[in-house]
Order: C-alpha cells, then sequence, then structure tokens
C-alpha cells in the first residue's frame, strides 16, 4: 500500500467531487440494505417460524372455526410432543388505526410452544393463572406507555361479549423477544376466558399448532392429521409453520415484488450515473498518469493505482451506507411496521459488497487498461 | 446591456454548448428520471388501490352490519333483524319493494395464477334484489347465474387472478361444485376481484342458518342514511348499524392507501437525496471545465447574476428533461399494471395502477426542485470565482 498517498492525492485533487460521488454511492447502498431486506421479508415471510412446528388449519378457509377437541386429537399422534392453539381475535384499540394482531391462547401450551417469548417467571404464572390476563410486546407497552397491571379496552368487533360490552384484559407480561426477527407487536390473552363470555362458536378456535420430535416427520405428521379428520364436517390442512407465514407473505407479495423491482432498477441506475463520474475523474488525469509513466512507474503499478482509486471509493461509498441501513433496520424492525421483523442478513451485506467491488472494477477497468498501454508521448502530447 | 438581456445570452450560450458535455449532463436527467419513475410508481400503487375500494362506494347506498363490527366479514344480521329492516324509512322502493338484500361474505383458499399458491378468494353470495341495488355490475361475457343452482359469476379481476375460474369450468369451491357461467364487471371497482353466487345455497352450504353477513340498501336518497340509522337505534331489538357504503369503503382503503404513500414518499425522499449528489457533481464539473470562458465574460462586464441564473437555468432544464422523461416511464409502464394484495378483510383485492395526471405534475415538480438544489450552489461557486484565478487556467 505505498501508493496510498498517490491515491489519497488523486482524490483530493477535486474534494468535492470526490466527496460528491462518495455521497451518491452511499445512498445507493443504504437504499440496497434496507429494499433489499424488506424485500426478502416480503418474498420469504419473516423467518421466526420454528422447523417443528406444524400449523393446522381449517380446509377451506382461515375464517372457518376449527373445533378444540382436535387439539386433543392431534397430541395422540405419535411424534407429535406438543399442542396448542390460537385465535383471531381482531378488535378495536383506542380506534381502527392502532391496529396490533391480538390471539387468545391457552398460556401454559402456548409459553412451552414459543419460548422465543421471553417473560419473567413471575409474569408466566400471572398469565397462566389470571382469567383475564393478556401479554404484549415492550414495543408495543412502549407505545402504547401501558405497564403491568393497566387495563387494555378492546371492542370485539368479530367477537362481542355476552355482555355487549367493551372486552377488557389486564396486562399481566410484557415480553421481550429471543432473537430480533421475532414479531412484537403482538398480543396474547388468555382464551378460556375468551371462550367464555363471547357470544357464540364456543369451544372453537382458529387454527391449532403442533410440535413435533423430528422435523423430518412433518411431511408424514401433516398427512396423518389431514387422514385424522378426513371426511368429518371439520376438515383440516396441515402445513409447517414456514409454508403457512410463506402463504400469507404469497398473498401481500405482489406489492413487495413490484416494489423492490422497480427500486433495484434504481439502484443500479444510481450506480450507473457514479461509474460514469467516477470514470470521468480518472479520464481526466490521464496526462498525469503519463508523467507517473516517465517518472519510472512500472504498467502494472499504474492499472493497480487506477484499479485500488476505484475500489477505495466503492467500499468507503457502500460500507457505512450498508451500517447505517443495518442500525436503522435494528432501530425501526419493532416501532415501523413495514419493517417489522426485518433484519439486514449477513447475506445481504455479502451482496451489497460484491455489488460494490464489481462497480469498482467495472468502472476503474477500462480507464486503467487505458492508463497501463498508454503511449507516453501521446499522453504528454495531449496537453 | 441590461441584466435581462444578459441573462438571455449567456443562458442561450451554455444551452448551446450543452451537447459538449452530453456523458456528464445525462447523470441529471437519467438520476432525476428515476426518482421520479419510482415515485409515480408507487403513489400510482396507493391510487389505484384506493380508487378501487372507493369506486365501489357510493353516497345513496347503506351496507348494514352488526352494530360492534366494522366490516361485513365480522359481522353478521339475523334474519329476523333483516325482515325488520326491510320495511324501515329511507330505504327506496320499486312498486312497494324496497331495494335491499341481504348478502354473505366469505373467503375460500382458492390457488393464485401467478405463485399456485392459496389465497383467500372473496366470495358473496347475493340476493335478486342485489343486482337492482349495484347496477354498476355488468355481465360481459357468458350469463348470469340462475337462482336455486351451483352457479357462479366471477368478477373479471377474480378469473385473472385465480386459477379454474373459467367459463363453462367447474370451480370447487369449500367442497362443493360451482359452475362458472359468467363474467362481470363493476366500473373497475373492488366487485370485480369477487365471485358472486346465490346467498341461499351459500348459506346453506356454510351451515350457517342464522342470517347473513351483512345487507345492501339503496337509499331513497343520500340524505336518508340518518333516517335508517334512526330507525335502527330506536328498535331495542335490533344490533345493527347502517354505514354508508362510500364511508365504509374510505375506511378499508385508509391503513393500505397510507401505508403505500408513506413508503413512497420515504423512499423517493432518500433516493432524491442520492440524485442532488450526482446533480451537484454534474453541475460542479459543468461549472468548473467552462471556469475560464465564465471569467472571461466577466472580465467582459457580465455581471454575476446571470452568470448564476444561467447556470440554475440549465440545471432546471436538465431537471425537467429527467422529470418528464421519469413521468412518460412511469405511465407508459404502470399505468394499468394490474397487482393484488391482502386487504383490510384478508381478502384478496386485485387493482390497476393508476398513473394519474395529478401524480406526473407532482413529479415534474420536485424534478424542477431536485434541479434547483442541484444547480444553485454550483452556480454560486461559478459567479464567485475570482476572475483573475480563473484566467489562469487558461
Amino acid at each position: 500500500m505505498k501508493y496510498l498517498g498517490l491515491i489519497w492525492s488523486a482524490l483530493y485533487r477535486k474534494p468535492l467531487r470526490s466527496f460528491l460521488t462518495l455521497a451518491s454511492i452511499f445512498v445507493a447502498f443504504l437504499l440496497f440494505g434496507l429494499l433489499q431486506s424488506v424485500s426478502v421479508a416480503f418474498s420469504e415471510g419473516v423467518d421466526f417460524s420454528g422447523v417443528d412446528r406444524l400449523i393446522i388449519a381449517p380446509k377451506y378457509s382461515i375464517i372457518d372455526p376449527l373445533p378444540e377437541k382436535h387439539a386433543m386429537a392431534i397430541s395422540t399422534i405419535a411424534g407429535v410432543e406438543l399442542v396448542s392453539h390460537r385465535s383471531w381475535f381482531g378488535g378495536v384499540y383506542q380506534d381502527t388505526n392502532q391496529f396490533f394482531p391480538r390471539w387468545p391462547v391457552p398460556p401454559e401450551s402456548f409459553l412451552a410452544m414459543y419460548p422465543e417469548y421471553l417473560l419473567t417467571e413471575a409474569e408466566k404464572a400471572a398469565f397462566i393463572q389470571t382469567r383475564t390476563g393478556a401479554i404484549i410486546g415492550r414495543p408495543l407497552a412502549e407505545t402504547y406507555n401501558l405497564k403491568l397491571g393497566d387495563k387494555i379496552p378492546l371492542i370485539g368487533d368479530i367477537w362481542p361479549n355476552k355482555d355487549n360490552t367493551a372486552w377488557e384484559f389486564d396486562l399481566v407480561g410484557i415480553y421481550d423477544v429471543a432473537d430480533e426477527s421475532v414479531e412484537t407487536d403482538q398480543m396474547f390473552m388468555n382464551f378460556e376466558f375468551f371462550d367464555e363470555y363471547r357470544q357464540w362458536s364456543q369451544g372453537t378456535v382458529g387454527n391449532i399448532v403442533a410440535k413435533i420430535k423430528d422435523p423430518d416427520d412433518s411431511a408424514a405428521i401433516a398427512l396423518e392429521i389431514d387422514r385424522l379428520f378426513a371426511n368429518s364436517s371439520d376438515e383440516t390442512k396441515t402445513t409447517t409453520e414456514k409454508a403457512y407465514n410463506q402463504m400469507f407473505a404469497n398473498q401481500i407479495g405482489d406489492i413487495g415484488l413490484i416494489m423492490t423491482s422497480i427500486l433495484s432498477a434504481v439502484f443500479f441506475t444510481i450506480l450507473l450515473l457514479t461509474g460514469n463520474t467516477m470514470a470521468q475523474a480518472i479520464r481526466e488525469r490521464i496526462p498525469e498518469l503519463a508523467i507517473l509513466k516517465t517518472i519510472g512507474f512500472s504498467n502494472t503499478s499504474v492499472l493497480m493505482i487506477v484499479l485500488c482509486e476505484a475500489l477505495l471509493i466503492a467500499l468507503v461509498g457502500s460500507l457505512p451506507g450498508l451500517m447505517l441501513a443495518a442500525a436503522l433496520l435494528a432501530k425501526f424492525s419493532q416501532s415501523i411496521s413495514v419493517f417489522n421483523g426485518v433484519e439486514l442478513s449477513a447475506l445481504i451485506v455479502a451482496q451489497g459488497v460484491g455489488l460494490a467491488l464489481l462497480m469498482a472494477v467495472i468502472v476503474g477497468l477500462p480507464p486503467a487498461v487505458r492508463a497501463m498501454r498508454l503511449n507516453i508521448v501521446d499522453a504528454l502530447g495531449d496537453h | 446591456m441590461n441584466t435581462l438581456n444578459q441573462i438571455f445570452v449567456i443562458t442561450l450560450m451554455n444551452l448551446r454548448n450543452l451537447p459538449a458535455r452530453k456523458a456528464s449532463s445525462m447523470v441529471i436527467v437519467v438520476g432525476i428520471a428515476g426518482v421520479v419513475t419510482v415515485m409515480i410508481a408507487i403513489l400510482s400503487m396507493a391510487q389505484g388501490f384506493e380508487a378501487t375500494l372507493r369506486g365501489a362506494g357510493q353516497a345513496d347506498r347503506a351496507i348494514v352490519i352488526r352494530a360492534g363490527s366494522d366490516s361485513e366479514m365480522g359481522s353478521s344480521v339475523p334474519v329476523d333483524a333483516a325482515r325488520l329492516i326491510e320495511t324501515m324509512p329511507g330505504l327506496a322502493r320499486i312498486d312497494g319493494n324496497p331495494l335491499v338484500a341481504g348478502e354473505t361474505y366469505v373467503i375460500a383458499d382458492i390457488k393464485k395464477r401467478a405463485n399456485d399458491s392459496d389465497a383467500n378468494m372473496p366470495m358473496r353470495g347475493v340476493e335478486p334484489e342485489s343486482f337492482e341495488i349495484r347496477n354498476e355490475v355488468k355481465i360481459v361475457e357468458g350469463r348470469n347465474f340462475q337462482f336455486g343452482r351451483f352457479e357462479l359469476i366471477a368478477g373479471v379481476k377474480a378469473a385473472n387472478q385465480f386459477q379454474g375460474i373459467e367459463l363453462g369450468s367447474q370451480l370447487s369451491i369449500r367442497g362443493a361444485k360451482w359452475q362458472v357461467v359468467g363474467l362481470f364487471e363493476s366500473d373497475g371497482s373492488i366487485h370485480e376481484s369477487e365471485v358472486w353466487v346465490d346467498n341461499a345455497i351459500l348459506v346453506a352450504e356454510l351451515n350457517r342458518g342464522w342470517g347473513y353477513s351483512s345487507m345492501i340498501a339503496r337509499l331513497d336518497s343520500a340524505l336518508d342514511l340518518e333516517v335508517l340509522g334512526n330507525a335502527m337505534e330506536a328498535d331495542p331489538q335490533l344490533e345493527t348499524k347502517a354505514v354508508r357504503e362510500s364511508a365504509y369503503y374510505n375506511e378499508q382503503a385508509t391503513g393500505i392507501t397510507s401505508l403505500i404513500t408513506n413508503f413512497g414518499y420515504w423512499v423517493a425522499a432518500i433516493m432524491a437525496i442520492g440524485a442532488i449528489f450526482g446533480a451537484l457533481n454534474t453541475m460542479y464539473s459543468a461549472v468548473s471545465t467552462r471556469s475560464v470562458e465564465i471569467a472571461t465574460l466577466r472580465a467582459l462586464g457580465f455581471s454575476p447574476i446571470p452568470v448564476v441564473i444561467s447556470v440554475l437555468v440549465e440545471s432546471i432544464i436538465l431537471a425537467l428533461l429527467g422529470g418528464a422523461l421519469g413521468s412518460a416511464i412511469a405511465y407508459s409502464v404502470f399505468n394499468g399494471y394490474t397487482a393484488s394484495t391482502m386487504g383490510a378483510t384478508f381478502s384478496q383485492v386485485s387493482f390497476d395502477f393508476a398513473v394519474t395526471r395529478g401524480l406526473m405534475v407532482q413529479g415534474i415538480i420536485w424534478s424542477c426542485l431536485l434541479g434547483l438544489v442541484g444547480g444553485l450552489f454550483p452556480s454560486v461557486a461559478a459567479a464567485r470565482q475570482p476572475i483573475t484565478v480563473a484566467l489562469r487556467g487558461l
């Protein structure tokens, strides 16, 4: 790196232009980091799913009820370790714009099924014992300024209660999550209270979750479960949790795909333009490169100097851009719904760095080769 | 020479030698075209979605749903309540028969054509009056279904979206086989994403003997919503409310529309920053390659202001070119592009992007602003260059 001084003076020749070039690369990679992450989340579903969990859903539509007693039958199947269930509450908190998913669940099996929701032992016990108990994620608690012991009133738009009044749940736990990809904007409440107090559909649930001992058996067990209820009035459709989430992601799908494909086109436009500016900066200095060769720099050295300059700009611009994208996603993954559970994966960082290197080579190589092959007399004569 | 004249002369001179700086000028044009295309594309998605939902709502129609619910999906209206509501004031009537129909709104898992994945196809059970009330619905292919038969008609968007919806084919929904007998349009509204069948058969299939999801009513006039609402409230047996159809669909559109719109502006803003850096770069280098020329003009007695303005004008013209190009691309690629997503009731909504004139104007205004910002600093730098230093560059 003995030529670092030379490269530095090349960049410092027009500091403003170098700065602006760096800045556009920075912005391009910031966008890349953010949108590529969102895109992955859209197309593959946020991956908080366990490989060892199966979702047993109604065969014909998510709005059909499943009998709760299906859960009991499923738990007797060999290879099934644990069974729980959840139902969609819907509901309105404050006003319809304050939406977050709410699920009545049986607390004990729910906590065993999803160890990724972290609660203290006292909170766990309170959730299991409190009939009107509910837990929410920490970011939700912060958004609505809720503390343990607070009451959470919900209007049951799908499920009115027997008195036709607002539901009231007691906040008994605020959960953290084991890793950032787990969604935190959800509320879970005690199913037993919900089931007894709602006006209709007692004894039914939304879908059933089964934990299996060996993920390799999932296909066989899924078939067995569906066969168990075939030709009953409540047939089922069993998939892995990942496939189930994927199905939902696909339904939102189109939008994510369109957004990200527009944006990737634009990302490449920015790079193309920046590359153009970088190449121009090198072309302008060809007489100077001729002087370097005159005073004895070898052809390879000149090639390397020019290439290194391009690499330096590409990396110094792109790495902070990717870093800022990671930081923003980490900060907002919990609070902005588009970014919920989205994170900048190592793969995306690698893709970003790869693109930066590729850009440096594409932009730097032609003028570098030209500089290498430069005929000193001609180049100096141009001046 | 007066200032105006000077501005004119210098600006013209700048523009005339633009072709010599083609490559670097393209940076501004293409960069800003990119920003404008993306902004318009994303916003046109929001507009199209909103238009599809709002298009379904009319001021003189009311949706009757259970008082606590806010969508047809989560609502239920018992049969006896429905019979009572038919007698209420405020409803439009033909020969004394009220224009009100009970409907059932459910979803069913059907595979999408695009990705072979199960998606929630909305399905509406309707009564004969439904066609009278929703008179924008027109059969465009085949015929209407016959009541009492397992026949269905599909909205054109649903037919495009879901596997097995072809005229004459049989579609298996919820274990029953339905004959596809017709396709309908409804002025591009959300109903085109639905499949319609005889309500009585659907209710029997679902074992929902207890009633409807909702009712749709034509009001005597748009002002009669209150009359109907008051009549419902006066009856203690009824747990229903009447919502103006236009308000109902506005509410359903709000969440997703504002999500997409916000996202669009955020992305466009970040990209705009990138484009400004590019524009600044271009204009600075345009100014620096012309520094001798500018200094000569100044030495000849031209004042700095025309120099500033000439650079600004050049930058704005390039930006406008970019804006126009971006709008044109957005219009030709995205206007009318059909996409689908999951709407407020989990059901699939298919909609067309709408690149409206308003959006294109907005894009042009943005490009103008970007050009202004991108040109401002370089133009000032050009005018403030000491003449003697710049001339020495010769």
